[in-house]
């Protein structure tokens, strides 16, 4: 039984871990930048959430408005910040390392504009479900409706962005222009407003993270930090290459995380994350799901 | 209306890759162009495809200027540009590829009409639709990106050393497929290419640069019998 | 070789200079500028060492924070456990946080750009917080520091923080005099051959993991002796002074003046100072809630860090950059 219920809270964890490798996942796969200002653009789509709740208190309703508000934040970083960033740095020492600083640079810019308009202090964010483990006669399982509900959301959000992806136009310009942008360009793809897209979605499933994790945690300007992380390493763990390998490696992280801290000790969660993403790029850089390659560029 | 290029120079970094070079093509025609490697052939095709940026001159189709045009939008105005090296993409089914060639456009009916054309012209693509495109040949890769090209219902075709890699066979055929169809379609079509002999093969003109200047430009049948050129540029 | 003998003792001539005017200056500016002086100096010896490890040898590290954190409780447990005296403690930072570094940096080696990015970012997140988790580390209330009163010798009117000062600039000025003399050495050169024509570098004999490697010891190590002078200067070791946004400030620094540069190093460092002073006066304007004024130096230089790259990306002092021989 525990090691049932240690699966499912494993499942529930490994599913915002998805979410967030999937939004990584979407801008490295179009944009060949890891984009750490997801967490930042995660926790603004998430205090937007807030606004909702507190004055409307449906959680319902947060939902789909942070789901929007991450979409069009994401599409606005690609093209106030990339763009101008493709045009400016061609090529030098500077060109590996500028967009790394420069989502670094964002992510520090929105937790602080945050953190101005709200405040540092902890903020509640009632989950629309309880959070009391389900009950089977006299046994509660740490499993509750509520993390059901993050199960069934992540797969959901999944299953649309897979049919997105390999079911439709917009799908395979989006994998063409990931692929190979001047062939697509070729054949008449546009080629930036497609990633432009490909940033909004990634926008909008790191926003859905954020709403999923935050009732669990309380809300402050850097609550979602660790979730970035965290997130990057289960996108690591399946590949980075893959939108099917960022959730595998989340759901992996998850359940692995899940039984070290149930079995091992809990004070061990960080370093066993952290030395798990030091294996994983040493032994198996392309991860579970990756191709020859995948460590570089 | 025709191609017509004047004074084009363009530059890579401190390289003039292709400098004030003027020439033109008639509509309806082929012309190929010919020269060594680092002649500026592939810069040229990339300049008039809104790859690369010029630095000077001017470009013009049908009386207006194609510069300073992105490749989608240039795609848009008829104008399909087949590069050197990789021309399909590899992660990409070969039905997936050939319907990029086809997402841009409105008449989704002619969408599918033109792909059945380009599959009776290839059969070797029907047969493996499903396949991803890097199990291809290359031979059968010249025929899906041609053919992806062929779905945006082109008016000036690009080629880029299509017989690059290939063996003399395929190349042959290639280039009568070519030749057949550039008759079928009217279409204009700049061929760059090494392979001289095919190239005028099949050519109305040629159009001989290297170092990124015009050497001459004359009828390809002329070009064939002039010795000196022979000797000097088509290897023979 | 005369050249390189010439423009060292010019150098030197410039050093001593520059801590003969520092020297004087603490004794005449308020108590509030000398600290910043310390903090200055903190800062300068951070920025060092990403100037290496960027700027030279050409990796990315978000985790310097984390390193600094480490040379801290290095040098508070030495000088708590063991009773040694501020140098050694100093020392046992470095020694410690280098040896973390090395292991760290064997690592690094094998990893690209964004891999190493994130790496180095999950330290940042990860370690500092694990000093809560072990109450030989203090905990969250963290450790004291308490490195004595300035000696007798200097006079009664000798203050703590111009104590503190004193050390790090001292200390400071050691660490940029010795790092210069790194990046110019066959070492250096070594680094910058590496990042900008691996191949090549390679083909000359270069052994680049190793290379790497040894950059990430040397960083680490001056990141270590960073972090013990600024926990002396708080009388404190604690998690929350190592956190996310001190190894984004630092690399922010670096990067102002452009990452290769480590004169320009100085500058970025005199701009994160100010930063707090800047965005106390704009907080004021802006009504001084808290809310405002604690987050404000993070937009400041989060803004700069943006700003600069997408201006600036190769840094305002190109020159210094280009001409350099890598035979």
């Amino acid at each position: 039984m525990r090691l049932f219920s240690t699966l499912l809270i494993g499942l529930s964890s490994g599913a915002i871990y998805s979410l967030m490798a999937l939004a990584l996942v979407l801008v490295w796969r179009s944009t060949r930048v890891v984009n750490f200002a997801q967490a930042g653009q995660a926790i603004a789509s998430t205090y937007i959430g807030y606004l909702v709740i507190s004055r409307t208190d449906n959680y319902w309703l947060a939902l789909p408005v942070a789901l929007v508000a991450g979409a069009l934040i994401g599409a606005l970083v690609d093209v106030a910040l990339i763009r101008t960033l493709n045009k400016r740095v061609k090529s030098g020492p500077a060109a590996e390392m500028a967009p790394v600083i420069v989502t670094l640079g964002l992510l520090g810019l929105i937790r602080s504009t945050v953190g101005m308009i709200w405040g540092g202090d902890l903020k509640a964010y009632k989950a629309p479900v309880t959070n009391h483990g389900f009950t089977f006669g006299t046994t509660t399982i740490p499993f509750s409706p509520y993390n059901l509900l993050i199960v069934i959301t992540t797969v959901i959000v999944m299953a649309v962005f897979s049919i997105i992806f390999q079911k439709t136009n917009l799908g395979l310009s989006l994998r063409a222009a990931a692929f190979q942008p001047e062939i697509a360009r070729l054949a008449g793809v546009r080629v930036d407003l497609v990633r432009t897209i490909g940033w909004a979605f990634a926008g909008g499933a790191g926003a859905v993270a954020g709403v999923l994790v935050t009732p669990s945690n309380s809300l402050s300007p850097n609550s979602l930090d660790l979730l970035l992380v965290l997130g990057f390493v289960g996108a690591v763990i399946g590949g980075l290459e893959s939108l099917l390998g960022a959730a595998i490696g989340g759901v992996v992280l998850g359940i692995g995380l899940a039984f070290i801290l149930e079995y091992v000790s809990t004070s061990l969660a960080f370093p066993s994350a952290f030395i798990v993403l030091i294996l994983v790029l040493l032994i198996k850089p392309s991860g579970i799901l990756g191709k020859k390659g995948g460590r570089g560029a | 209306m025709s191609l017509i290029i004047e004074n084009l120079t363009v530059r890579h970094g401190a390289i003039t890759a292709i400098d004030s070079l003027s020439f033109r093509v008639n509509e309806r025609e082929l012309a190929a162009v010919i020269g060594a490697n680092g002649a500026g052939k592939t810069t040229l095709l990339r300049t008039l495809s809104g790859l690369n940026e010029p630095i000077g001159g001017s470009v013009t189709w049908h009386g207006e200027s194609i510069l300073h045009t992105k490749p989608e939008d240039l795609v848009r105005r008829g104008i399909l540009h087949v590069s050197d090296g990789k021309t399909v993409i590899p992660e990409l089914s070969v039905k997936e590829n050939l319907a990029l060639g086809g997402l841009w456009r409105k008449d989704k009916k002619d969408v599918v009409v033109a792909t059945d054309e380009v599959i009776d012209l290839f059969p070797r693509l029907g047969e493996r639709l499903t396949q991803s495109a890097d199990t291809l040949s290359g031979g059968e890769r010249q025929m899906l990106a041609i053919g992806r090209a062929l779905i945006s219902r082109p008016k000036l075709l690009l080629l880029d050393e299509p017989s690059l890699g290939l063996a003399p066979l395929i190349i042959d055929q290639i280039f009568q497929t070519l030749d057949s169809l550039r008759h079928k379609l009217g279409l204009t079509v700049v061929l760059v290419e090494q392979n001289a002999m095919s190239a005028l093969g099949i050519a109305d003109t040629g159009i001989i640069i290297n170092l990124g200047k015009l050497v001459t430009v004359g009828k390809s049948n002329d070009l064939k019998s002039d010795p000196n050129l022979r000797a000097a540029y088509l290897g023979y | 070789m005369g050249e390189v003998h010439k423009s060292r003792s010019i150098r030197l001539l410039v050093f001593i200079v520059i801590a003969l005017a520092a020297f004087f200056l603490s004794n005449v500016v308020d108590e509030l500028r000398v600290f910043q002086g310390a903090s200055l100096s903190v800062y300068i010896v951070a920025i060092a060492s990403i100037v290496l490890l960027t700027g030279y040898s050409g990796q990315i590290s978000l985790g310097h924070g984390a390193l600094m954190a480490i040379g801290g409780y290095s040098a508070v447990l030495a000088h708590n456990h063991w009773k040694v005296s501020i140098p050694i403690s100093f020392a046992i930072a470095i020694v410690s946080t280098a040896f973390f570094g090395s292991i760290l940096g064997w690592a690094a080696a094998r990893l690209k750009g964004p891999y190493l990015a994130g790496t180095t970012l999950a330290l940042a997140v990860g370690l500092p917080s694990l000093a809560n988790q072990f109450s030989v580390l203090g905990g969250e209330q963290g450790l004291a520091f308490d490195v004595g009163a300035p000696p007798k010798s200097l006079g009664s009117d000798f203050t703590q923080y111009k104590w503190y000062f004193w050390i790090c600039a001292l200390a400071a000025l050691i660490i940029v005099w010795i790092t210069q003399n790194i990046l110019t050495s066959r070492y250096g050169r070594q680094w910058r051959a590496m990042r900008s024509a691996p191949i090549s570098a390679s083909l000359s004999g270069i052994q680049i993991g190793r290379s790497k490697v040894l950059a990430f010891t040397i960083s680490s190590g001056i990141a270590g002796l960073a972090g013990a002078m600024l926990v002396m200067t708080l009388n404190l070791v604690t998690p929350s002074a190592f956190p996310l946004s001190l190894s984004f400030a630092i690399v922010t620094g670096a990067v102002l003046a452009g990452v290769t540069n480590l004169g320009g190093g100085v500058i970025g460092a005199l701009v994160l100072v100010a930063i707090p002073d800047i965005a106390d006066l704009l907080a004021g304007k802006m009504g001084g809630a808290e809310k405002i004024s604690a987050n404000l130096p993070g937009f400041i230089t989060s803004l700069i860090l943006i700003v600069t790259v997408l201006l600036l990306p190769n840094g305002p002092k190109l020159s210094k950059l280009v001409s350099h021989k890598t035979k």
